[in-house]
């Protein structure tokens, strides 16, 4: 076992400094499409390449509804004018009605966060992505956050995918059983919109049709620092992000 | 070349008068040279015993089972495949719409078993003969009588749940004093996808194990039809993002064969490193999931900080860190640099070096290799009968593999191994992981520091009503995407016969007969997707 310590220790400390400071290693996030202003010809062949909806021209602007957006990469390769790109990965936006009342997980939650992960028909890449923050490059037990093997035990439950009608009443049953103040943080685009799944007859149109969601981090999959991101919201340590590009107060489907 | 059982062999190209001849003409056998496919058409009476021929004397492995319900009559395809050189054959079945029953293949050919039982929920087919026909795909609140694969099912709406008996208890098998069954899921203790297992046993020892799957059932195969080619692209990469690419391909093969695309050299090329680079991050991540598994923490996070840099490389190979919004029809949405290549050659050596010192590691590691040893021993026999794929039948001694046997998008001009193992458990899937790492690394460092030139913008084509069947060997195992495009150039049928579907249907051997607390681990060894399987 002498080795293996050894290994463990001189591979030294691979973890990111985000939040104290920005990551900016190359490949940590897919980024996302921005919203721009309509001053280019094209633009409306940029909207109409967008199959998921996620593009819409609003008042001579481009505007972005992360919800929908699902990186496909088709407004930004094989164009003439593409699309700006965003190559961040703060996204996580809390919903318009918890910001409204205030949140519900107190201050005694800031440095210790329980989650429960449910899968609710997630296609895999989400559930890797929710798994690499608690592995070391990212490692979530350094600000307090940990994956909890029971919902008595749970502070936040932390979904994904699109809410398969298989899933609803296991989903309801993990929201029941975790005591309250308890919060839910929606990952991915499946989670916020139902993606390129939902609605269907076999599956729902995102997690808030079900149980009210807290947090929502949008991305195909989301990156993991976007949902270290969305958790820091969660318990206030960082600001929320918008769900729309630009940011705006009027439009977006449900939420600022 | 086809092996018969005992010393004989029987020609490709002489199919058809065999079977003419043994079937006294009343099955019509033709050849497809140029596709390497042999095309049978019989009546349904004849399907059980060709099937069996095929699958107990010639050696073939049943691929999926194919129903498409036209507007006239249900037509049935089975697909076979075998050892390099002997081609893909196809049992095509034609039956009038009033008839519902089936004669059962499963009897003879068990990979069907689980094939039949899911064309039962979502057709409301009846397979003659087949032992346990009833709740599969469909949980038990779905009313009875409703198959939403059918053309008539609406599948933008809900549908109405039935009311559940409340005292209703799974049926036990085990009985002995002090008997019990235990629940696992759906919902695990990690992040681990949604499935439920329920394990009777008298003790110690796992006697039975029950799984059921589609929980995570979103009706893919359903909500394609219909809908353009470019939206059903979205859905093949998406339905199971960790192998996203190699569904992707297999979904744009069969569109490029449908319509004749022609595929540039360097497409091709392309395509091999991105498939190769897929399945390298997949089997790192699988054997970080085994690691894991023996609660081995260090080796756990030597293989995580693999997996996130090679994540990391995807993503500023490709803009993507699970490599979606790639393949198109006829081509890829974007190209690479040659400087891009030589630091992807590079990046992977250094990967690769990394993997082998952790495998090394984990060879000379008694308490790790107690936990994998003689575990989850799945035999050469039983793996065949239930035609597994992958690196779990590899792992078992049958050296199948697409690239090999059916090869696509330029694998026969590549050489590379298959490595095989004969142990059939956990330890010789975990080294399997890593031989097929290693294959991997070759290819893309082969490939991409002799990348030839070409075009990879997708071509503009004309679209012509078809249906053409697109496989690829995906990190979990062979994966065949049967698509037919109807008249208005929108998707008429996309049916999805994945690896992890196939694989879990053999799970229950692998599990039975061992400890509780060699589940999780056996599991791990598997390392299937639910995703993948419930589509």
């Amino acid at each position: 076992m002498f080795k293996w310590v050894l290994k463990g220790l001189k591979t030294g400390i691979v973890t990111t400094l985000y939040p104290d400071k920005d990551e900016s290693a190359p490949g940590a996030s897919p980024g996302l499409p921005l919203g721009q202003k309509d001053n280019k010809e094209e633009v409306l062949s940029v909207v109409s390449r967008c199959p998921t909806g996620a593009l819409s021209r609003y008042d001579h602007q481009i505007t972005v509804d992360y919800e929908l957006c699902v990186h496909c990469f088709r407004c930004v390769r094989r164009i003439k004018d593409p699309i700006d790109w965003q190559n961040g990965y703060e996204w996580a936006a809390s919903t318009a009605e918890s910001a409204a009342g205030g949140h519900k997980l107190g201050k005694a939650f800031r440095r210790s966060l329980h989650i429960r992960v449910v899968d609710a028909g997630a296609c895999g890449a989400c559930l890797s992505e929710i798994e690499q923050i608690n592995k070391p490059y990212y490692n979530m037990h350094r600000l307090g956050f940990f994956i909890t093997p029971t919902p008595r035990d749970a502070d936040v439950l932390l979904v994904a995918g699109p809410v398969t009608d298989h899933m609803r009443m296991p989903l309801k049953k993990a929201y029941d059983a975790m005591p309250t103040p308890k919060g839910v943080v929606a990952v991915g685009t499946c989670a916020l919109s139902g993606g390129v799944f939902g609605p269907s007859f076999a599956s729902g149109a995102g997690v808030s049709e079900l149980i009210p969601v807290d947090i929502m981090i949008p991305g195909c999959p989301p990156p993991p620092l976007a949902i270290i991101h969305g958790l820091l919201v969660m318990v206030e340590r960082r600001r929320s992000s918008s769900l729309t590009s630009p940011k705006s107060q009027a439009e977006g489907r449900h939420h600022v | 070349m086809i092996e018969l059982n005992g010393n004989n062999t029987l020609i490709f190209s002489d199919l058809p008068e065999v079977i003419a001849k043994r079937w006294h003409g009343q099955v019509r056998a033709s050849l497809d040279v140029k596709e390497f496919l042999c095309l049978i058409e019989c009546e349904a009476s004849h399907v059980p015993d060709l099937c069996n021929w095929l699958f107990s004397e010639l050696g073939y492995s049943l691929a999926s089972l194919i129903i498409e319900e036209l507007p006239s009559y249900w037509l049935l395809r089975y697909v076979f495949y075998g050892e390099p050189g002997s081609g893909q054959i196809h049992v095509s079945l034609q039956s009038s719409k009033s008839e519902k029953t089936i004669p059962s293949i499963s009897r003879f050919v068990h990979t069907a078993d689980w094939f039949e039982r899911e064309a039962e929920d979502l057709f409301g087919l009846v397979f003659e003969g087949h032992p346990r026909l009833g709740d599969f795909v469909l949980h038990e609140e779905w009313p009875e009588g409703v198959n939403p694969m059918r053309t008539a099912f609406d599948a933008s709406c809900p549908y109405i749940h039935r009311e559940l008996d409340p005292d209703w208890r799974p049926h036990r098998i085990v009985k002995a004093p002090g008997a019990f069954m235990m629940p696992i899921g759906p919902v695990f203790s990690d992040a681990a996808e949604s499935a439920h297992f329920l394990l009777e046993t008298v003790g110690e020892d796992v006697i039975r194990t029950i799984p059921r799957f589609f929980y995570k059932y979103r009706g893919v195969e359903k909500i394609a039809e219909g809908r353009s080619i470019g939206r059903a692209l979205l859905l093949s990469e998406r339905f199971s993002g960790t192998s996203a690419f190699a569904h992707s391909l297999a979904f744009c093969q069969a569109i490029e064969k449908i319509f004749r695309i022609d595929v540039s050299v360097r497409v091709r090329a392309l395509r091999i490193i991105l498939a190769e680079l897929e399945r390298l991050r997949h089997h790192i991540a699988a054997i970080a999931a085994i690691c894991n598994s023996t609660a081995f923490a260090v080796a756990t996070s030597q293989a995580s900080i693999f997996e996130e840099e090679a994540l990391r490389l995807t993503c500023t190979l490709t803009g993507h860190r699970y490599l979606f919004g790639l393949n198109a029809p006829g081509g890829l949405s974007m190209d690479f640099s040659e400087q891009a290549f030589r630091s992807l050659a590079d990046a992977v050596y250094k990967l690769f070096n990394k993997l082998s010192e952790l495998k090394e590691m984990l060879r000379f590691s008694s308490s790790f290799l107690d936990r994998l040893e003689e575990v989850g021993i799945v035999s050469r026999e039983l793996a065949f009968a239930y035609g597994l794929v992958g690196p779990i039948a590899r792992a078992s001694g049958i050296a199948r593999d697409l690239r090999k046997v059916l090869p696509y998008s330029g694998y026969e001009n590549i050489a590379f191994d298959v490595p095989g193992e004969q142990e059939s458990d956990g330890y010789a899937r975990l080294r399997l992981l890593f031989s097929e790492a290693e294959q991997s690394v070759n290819i893309i460092r082969n490939v991409a520091l002799s990348m030839p030139d070409g075009e990879v913008t997708p071509p503009r084509f004309e679209v012509t009503p078809g249906s053409a069947l697109g496989w690829a060997e995906a990190p979990r195992g062979a994966t065949f995407h049967w698509v037919r495009i109807r008249g208005d150039g929108r998707v008429g049928r996309y049916r999805l016969t994945t690896p992890s579907f196939t694989n879990w249907h053999g799970f229950h051997l692998a599990s039975e007969d061992f400890a509780f607390q060699d589940f999780p681990i056996i599991m791990a060894t598997f390392g299937l997707s639910n995703a993948e399987c419930d589509r």
